[in-house]
């Protein structure tokens, strides 16, 4: 039963995590400029990761496998949201402005 | 289910190479590379090559993509028109990948038990490991011992590379002319977790250079892992605290070392009285020879690797700063 529900949760986990892959991936493809895409784009790199590494741990259970796989959640959570900070800084100083909404209206 | 997957990474892979021909932005071009580099390294992976797929990852993947951005730094980013000459090149390629298509069918199927592969050198390999290096990783065994030819050659390839990028463009010297390389010192979020991650990086490097006898890992992989983090470290802090830590003549004599070690092993072997790189002489006990003999060569991999991936490196930055 205990088994039966840790497998459930796992799996939920999964494709929660999946599902915001997917969006981000969408995301990345359909928003308008630069900085709306790297918003969508982000979510794979931050809340991504913790659904399917935390869904991988349940089905790892306690192993040195689930250890890596904590090392490796702890990698992308500090890189994934660094690099979208570099990245829109440099995109920033180059000068690159975002898309206002008023300037397509008007 | 895995066939699965890796049809459809092979699928990405083509589609991958054909948007970096396509592109005639040099920029966008490298980072498909990086891409290709790492679809390929997973298809390695699925195919239980955990060590190719490894070095591809670290080498094709990571210091590549950092290696052609550094070229990139002081080209132009859009390709050069060229005149068209379409036709004789579709030509040739499309002879060139029919033959191959067609020398495919002679090849014994995907997974078959039955392929010479699988029959004629490689039993031998998985038995004589046991009995005569007695590591668990019988690829470390059979590049580091049985094949130590190819690995020394595959050596000296890295090295000679290294000389002559450093002959093309000059050794970054103590000179003044250089413009000054702040790196992201001004920028917070980078430069904090960057230095966070280093000693990890390094950590890692040092693990699979000295795990490579039980897993996957070796010298090549481990040499450029030591090398992305000293690469990060001039990336965040500007090439002149790098060069600092390891300077250019360090990084030239440890990659000239490298491959001197590996070298001399060898010609120990025959100084105890047995072939070029036997380390079975090394110690009373073959076996333990063996042993050595692979950790000394892998040291001696890790040396070069490392230098000449950090000497080419500077090298390219320290040319995009004199311009």
């Amino acid at each position: 039963m205990f088994e039966l529900l840790i497998q459930i949760a796992s799996w939920l986990l999964l494709i929660t995590g999946s599902a915001f892959v997917v969006i981000g991936g969408i995301g990345a493809l359909r928003m308008p400029d630069l900085y709306t895409r790297m918003h969508a784009a982000s979510v794979t790199d931050s809340l991504a990761p913790i659904l399917i590494i935390g869904g991988l741990l349940l089905q790892a259970g306690l192993t040195l496998f689930s250890i890596k796989l904590i090392a490796i959640l702890l990698f992308l959570l500090l890189t994934g949201p660094t690099a979208t900070n570099a990245l829109a800084s440099a995109a920033l100083l180059s000068g690159y402005r975002a898309q206002h909404d008023e300037e397509a209206e008007s | 289910m895995t066939e699965i997957f890796s049809v459809f990474l092979l699928i990405l892979l083509v589609i991958t190479a054909a948007a970096a021909i396509r592109t005639t932005n040099l920029f966008v071009a490298v980072m498909l590379m990086g891409i290709f580099s790492l679809l390929i390294a997973i298809n390695f992976f699925l195919l239980d090559a955990a060590d190719v797929a490894l070095t591809e990852a670290a080498v094709g993947a990571g210091i590549s993509t950092v290696l052609f951005l550094g070229a990139l730094a002081f080209m132009n980013e859009q390709e050069r028109k060229q005149a068209p000459k379409r036709l004789a090149g579709l030509i040739s390629v499309s002879i060139t990948g029919l033959i191959m298509a067609y020398a495919t069918f002679d090849k014994p199927a995907f997974g078959d038990p039955n392929a010479p592969a699988h029959q004629h050198l490689a039993p031998w390999f998985l038995e004589t490991t046991q009995s005569a290096v007695d590591i668990p990783n019988v690829i470390t065994a059979i590049l580091g011992s049985f094949r130590g030819y190819d690995t020394l050659g595959e050596v000296f390839v890295v090295l000679t590379a290294g000389i002559g990028v450093l002959f093309l463009l000059d050794t970054p010297s103590a000179g003044a002319m250089l413009k000054r390389d702040e790196g992201l010192r001004h920028y917070l979020i980078p430069r904090m977790v960057g230095r966070l991650l280093i000693p990890f990086i390094l950590l890692f490097g040092l693990y699979v250079q000295f795990h490579g006898e039980y897993g996957p890992g070796g010298g090549f992989q481990a040499g450029a892992l030591v090398a992305a983090s000293i690469i990060l470290y001039a990336l965040l802090e500007g090439q002149d605290r790098a060069l600092e830590v390891l300077p250019q003549r360090v990084l030239t004599a440890l990659m000239s070392f490298g491959a001197l070690l590996y070298g001399g092993v060898g010609m120990v072997g025959i100084f105890k009285g047995a072939n070029f790189l036997d380390y079975s002489v090394l110690s009373s006990d073959p076996v333990a020879g063996q042993q050595i003999g692979i950790i000394l060569i892998e040291a001696g991999v890790g040396f070069t690797v490392t230098g000449v991936l950090l000497s080419i490196f500077h090298a390219f930055v320290a040319r995009g700063r004199t311009q």
